[in-house]
């Protein structure tokens, strides 16, 4: 069996039998998330461990997770299209299939989440104009439009497909007006990364959750806004790196990482500013005003106050710092530690506004509440892993990702 | 109510939600139709895909 017809012009990829054995990992980590979502969608919801305490579980930390990683697709598509940041042409393929991933495996998952997904569409017929979580579904599903066009010219420039003219000539037209999705994606971005945060910032009864803010917009809104375009450049550029690992091959040249790497570094330390003065003014002000003392929130359960350390220093400080040094960004390595820091930092954020919020007690008579996921959880959690790699491996193999990859590699 | 919007008020609320909402689409729906119709325009006017020049 024979592909290489199929593969881009000029490149190399491994034997077919190599390829067939690394899918198998994705594979059977779907096998196993496809059994879940048939216990979870035939059984009910009751195959989870979330109960009345914990309506958001594991599923929600990784979608807020991977759709703030994902926003290096809408933020490296606004740099390149709109602002015409032209060298990050070079990775703005990446950028598009790995925000396609994250989006479509987060509503994917939502679908299990929801209990009925063939009751998803009542949000879109009963709109609640007052709920944030209305705003982020119509955004979130408008925005997986949007970047499913960004993904098709990719798909039509495949070696044997773009033989046929009429694809071809479609594929040019979408990318010559690509300025008007990236700019319309931009827009939609903003507003349900904002909106993600912003839910948990309107929570007045839960203390460890509430913010003030401006207008009808606690400080969470634009937090998680930046800490998404912070991370979102770097989660990209790790996962081209890693590509290079596995594959063996350059992808991109060193200066676009370091521009990505750049990039992640300013927004990064402009969103730890803004952070550690929300942070510092909810212990001082916001929660004294409550009645509260921020000792209060993490005197209980294992999420004691080194969570709020690792998550502002290990993973918010010290990457920001280190991305601001020229010498870190030219050093692969170091390049690849500081933006998985910066990657877990956010992640932790949505983990610790997700879990550490419902588990904290609001009432007297309430104990802390523990939830640790069930393994059907895990398994749908470990679906989105398997559909990413799945559909990475394909496109990395097959279409034409890396513009520069031939000229580097000769 | 509208035919599209099962619960529509006539609020602020409402006209800005999906006001935007609706904008959106119809800016990602005009885009492809612009795709679309510039495709069936190079196609009857017989152009080649390789005189069109590369992304």
């Amino acid at each position: 069996m024979d592909d290489s017809k199929f593969w881009p012009q000029g490149v190399k990829r491994c034997k077919p039998g190599m390829f067939i054995a690394w899918l198998l990992l994705p594979l059977a980590l779907g096998g196993w998330a496809t059994l879940s979502a048939f216990l979870c969608l035939y059984k009910g919801l009751n195959q989870t461990n979330m109960n009345d305490y914990f309506a958001f579980g594991v599923w929600i930390v990784v979608d807020l997770a991977i759709i703030a990683l994902g926003a290096g697709a809408f933020f490296t598509g606004y740099l390149t299209y709109v602002l015409r940041r032209h060298e990050l042409k070079n990775i703005i393929n990446a950028a598009v299939i790995i925000g396609f991933i994250c989006y479509s495996g987060a509503i994917l998952m939502l679908g299990i989440d929801i209990g009925q997904p063939a009751r998803g569409w009542f949000g879109f017929w009963h709109a609640n104009v007052h709920s944030m979580l209305t705003e982020v579904m119509f955004c979130i599903t408008t925005y997986a439009i949007v970047l499913i066009v960004e993904f098709v010219p990719l798909i039509l420039e495949n070696r044997q497909i773009s033989k046929v003219p009429d694809l071809a000539i479609f594929a040019h037209h979408l990318h010559r007006i690509m300025i008007v999705f990236a700019a319309t994606g931009t827009f939609l971005s903003f507003f349900h990364q904002g909106s993600l945060g912003g839910m948990f910032g309107v929570l007045y009864a839960r203390p460890f959750a509430f913010r003030t803010g401006y207008m009808i917009w606690p400080w969470t809104f634009f937090l998680f806004i930046l800490s998404a375009i912070a991370s979102g450049p770097s989660f990209t550029t790790l996962i081209v790196m890693w590509t290079e690992k596995m594959s063996g091959r350059q992808l991109t040249s060193h200066s676009v990482k370091m521009l990505m790497g750049k990039i992640s570094g300013f927004l990064l330390i402009f969103y730890m500013v803004l952070k550690t003065a929300d942070t510092a003014y909810w212990a001082n002000v916001t929660l004294p005003n409550m009645g509260l003392t921020m000792g209060d929130l993490y005197k209980q359960g294992p999420y004691g106050e080194w969570l709020l350390w690792v998550e502002l220093g290990l993973c918010g400080w010290l990457p920001a710092i280190m991305l601001m040094f020229q010498k870190v960004r030219e050093t692969y390595g170091l390049l690849a530690l500081a933006m998985i820091l910066n990657c877990s930092g956010a992640v932790f954020n949505r983990f610790v506004f997700t879990i550490q919020s419902l588990a904290i007690p609001v009432l007297p008579f309430e104990n802390f509440a523990s939830y640790l996921p069930s393994w059907q959880e895990w398994g749908i959690s470990a679906g989105v892993i398997a559909y990413g790699l799945l559909l990475f491996s394909l496109a990395y193999r097959y279409l034409p990702v890396f513009p520069q990859e031939a000229e580097l590699n000769k | 109510m509208l035919p599209i919007v099962f619960e529509w008020h006539w609020d602020i609320g409402h006209f800005v939600f999906m006001g935007l909402f609706y904008a959106a689409l119809t800016v990602i729906g005009l885009g492809l139709v612009v795709a679309f119709r510039s495709t069936m325009k190079d196609l009857n006017s017989g152009k080649d895909p390789h005189d069109l020049g590369h992304h």
